[in-house]
């Protein structure tokens, strides 16, 4: 990014809730502890992994498909400002108004603003990252407006008072008991037999959202997709409180990332046929509303949308980072993510967990931020993610790139070297020559007498004491394979050579 | 500097490298090779695995099965643009005095539409292969706000409209009206995600395709 340095407008990061306040290790850490979240999360992570692989295997052009929508948010992402303005100037055009936000403050207070012009002091919500992300629902609440969420899983996490830990199933790490709990205590009403069957819990949902829905003047909405050739926004959902929210209330409130624009109608043949397998599982989501500006005696009348850069224009100017924009937040990547799998949400302290927070997080809020540099990490790059992302997003090339951001940002800063920069020294020196690593090598024995009778090394010294943090290393061999291979194949001089002893090899 | 030219200037800089827009390969498929009779049958297939109730007649035995669905509710809704053939088996002498019209011109309110147990729509167009149908609000389909409040959607659908594929699909429809696209009753997988139909949306979707 040093090709900025002077330009009028150096990237602008993101505010909100992009923010990992302890780093990744840290966090983890904790969570990990907690065995009732890792059964929650194993079996529900299991589950949709199976029902996706199956999904997608029924299409015989799915990796065309993937090719396609990687191909359109490229082209999406370099034509930005042409699609922004020809977005606006038929979303405009058809009775809707735009609002422009730089960041979370300022999308948040056009939002209350608006809501207030209303005279409503309630909104009904359809399950949003974006509104997520820039901490919608408390900043309302400070103005005094309440704001109901009516996804499931939402509910219940707001019900709970927490926080969203997965962007498809927000209230993931909870198992059924524990959300009949949530019910019977936050619910006004509720029925004191509740079980905790899936199918009654919805219905306990139903019954106690329904009178909102009806009543609603205000809805506060996301968008999966905006068509720049028709100024076209889209909804994609499963319960039916998307359509409610659409289309009862008086007045329509999105709030949506620049990114989520394509170009044209035909576009959304691609992402419709991506979305919905990659995230749920299904071969159509139950419900997907598209709605075009107003439409007379149809829906919202007042129909405003809230444009939010925060961030996102800094990690466009990322290179090497900016497809992390192509995401369509469909949650696959963090359904197969051996990390997140065990850690769960909440350890990446972002709005965005899982492989795809690890790079958009630090993206949108610069690799300095609070603990967001520990995220890039959060990752043993085995590339799952890559291999699930509907839109072929290289994730671990971006945190592999990210992890070099980091230790660039920090080169120079301190003035004594680490114990890190004076190991990365002497590998440097070591590994580039084989002479010099051949001598070091002579050390290995030396290794052995460390590991003992068992032959484990159980405890290394300084920062790489965290390898053997929760595992053991092996003893090395007695001789290293350089070392045997020049006495193996040296040149024969009189007498036989003895036969290669590989028996006598150490198992690693 | 208003927040519009700032961001806009914000992602040009971020541009600066002038970022090649990529052709976009289309080699998945655009059409479907399935004649109407595998149309049919796929698309029942779909939706019955998404625990819609799903019935196939010839043209002529819609009015029936529509009465048929209907017999047990005390009040239903209908769009004014509604096919008036389809209503034909309802109807006994001088109409039935269970049905309410919408349209935009005289819209029933929400509270209104809260009380009416069933609604009967047709459809644009319908994807066999994802057990999708897609409501434009067409005069025969009305307002979005009728197929969504009453707790049972009855929606017929013409074998004509159905289309193999979403692309197909999609090329038949005019992208700027208002749309809904309907794969099943409403569902949700939020608890465990286990899959549980009924939630806001209605709980009972029944489809009548019409050969």
């Amino acid at each position: 990014m040093s090709t900025f340095l002077g330009m009028p407008s150096l990237p602008v990061y993101g505010t909100g809730n992009l923010f990992a306040s302890e780093s990744f290790p840290t966090a983890a850490h904790r969570e990990l502890g907690n065995a009732q979240l890792r059964a929650n999360l194993g079996h529900a992570t299991h589950t949709i992994r199976d029902k996706r692989l199956k999904m997608v295997a029924e299409l015989p052009d799915w990796e065309q498909l993937r090719d396609a929508g990687s191909a359109i948010k490229e082209s999406v992402m370099a034509r930005l400002p042409e699609l922004l303005e020809q977005f606006e100037e038929n979303f405009t055009a058809r009775g809707g108004v735009i609002h422009w936000a730089r960041d979370a403050d300022e999308a948040n207070a056009i939002v209350a603003g608006l809501v207030r012009d209303t005279g409503e002091t309630e909104v009904v919500k359809v399950k949003s990252m974006a509104t997520q992300e820039i901490g919608l629902n408390e900043y309302l609440e400070e103005q005094g407006i309440t704001a109901f969420e009516t996804d499931l899983a939402e509910l219940i996490v707001q019900l709970d008072h927490d926080k969203p830990s997965h962007i498809l199933v927000p209230a993931i790490h909870k198992n059924r008991t524990e959300i009949r709990d949530i019910f019977l205590r936050e619910m006004p009403g509720a029925d004191p037999q509740l079980t905790d069957d899936p199918a009654v819990l919805a219905m306990a949902a139903r019954a106690h959202l329904r009178r909102k829905f009806l009543s609603a003047k205000v809805a506060v909405s996301g968008a999966n997709f905006a068509l720049a050739d028709s100024g076209t926004l889209a909804v994609v959902e499963s319960e039916g409180n998307g359509r409610m929210c659409l289309t009862l209330p008086e007045t329509l409130i999105t709030v949506m990332g620049v990114e989520k624009l394509l170009p044209t109608w035909q576009d959304l043949e691609v992402f419709m046929q991506l979305l919905p397998r990659s995230s749920t599982g299904e071969r159509m989501n139950p419900y997907t509303s598209l709605w075009t500006g107003v439409t007379e005696g149809d829906g919202p009348q007042n129909m405003h949308l809230v444009l939010l850069d925060n961030g996102r224009s800094a990690a466009l100017a990322d290179e090497m980072g900016r497809s992390a924009l192509h995401c369509i937040r469909c949650s696959a990547c963090m359904n197969v993510c051996p990390v997140y799998e065990r850690t769960g949400g909440h350890a990446y302290g972002s709005t965005y967990p899982g492989p795809i927070g690890a790079i958009l997080s630090p993206l949108m809020t610069g690799i300095q931020a609070e603990e967001n540099n520990s995220l890039p990490y959060a990752s043993s790059l085995c590339g799952a993610c890559y291999d699930a992302c509907p839109v072929k997003i290289n994730i671990p090339d971006i945190l592999v790139h990210l992890r070099s951001v980091d230790v660039d940002s920090k080169r120079g800063k301190k003035k004594l070297p680490s114990q890190m920069d004076a190991g990365m020294k002497a590998a440097s020196w070591a590994l580039s020559s084989g002479k010099r690593l051949g001598l070091i090598e002579k050390g290995l024995p030396l290794g052995r007498l460390v590991a003992g009778p068992d032959q484990k090394i159980t405890k290394l010294p300084g920062i790489a004491a965290g390898w053997t943090q929760s595992r053991d290393i092996p003893a090395p061999p007695q001789e290293s394979f350089r070392s045997w291979w020049a006495k193996e194949h040296r040149k024969p001089d009189t007498s036989s050579a003895p036969e290669p002893s590989h028996e006598k090899k150490d198992q690693p | 500097m208003s927040a519009r030219e700032e961001i806009l200037g914000r992602i040009r800089t971020a541009l600066k490298d002038n970022p090649e827009a990529p052709q976009i390969p289309r080699q998945y498929r655009q059409t479907s090779p399935l004649d109407e009779s595998a149309l049919i049958e796929l698309l029942v297939d779909r939706l019955v695995d998404y625990k819609a109730q799903v019935s196939v007649v010839d043209a002529a035995g819609v009015p029936a099965r529509i009465a048929e669905l209907l017999a047990g509710a005390h009040s239903y809704v209908v769009p004014t643009g509604i096919d008036a053939g389809w209503l034909t088996g309802l109807d006994q002498g001088s109409g039935d005095s269970r049905r309410r019209l919408d349209s935009t011109a005289a819209p029933l309110s929400v509270a209104e539409l809260d009380g009416i147990d069933a609604v009967v729509t047709g459809s644009a167009v319908a994807v066999a292969e994802t057990g999708t149908i897609i409501l434009d609000g067409s005069p025969n389909q009305g307002r979005r706000a009728i197929s969504l409040v009453p707790d049972h959607h009855i929606c017929v659908v013409k074998a004509a409209d159905i289309a193999g594929i979403l692309p197909e699909a999609l090329r038949r429809i005019d992208g700027t009206r208002p749309l809904t696209m309907i794969s099943g009753p409403s569902a949700t997988s939020d608890i465990e995600l286990e899959r549980v139909e009924g939630v806001h949306g209605p709980r009972k979707l029944d489809v009548i395709i019409a050969r």
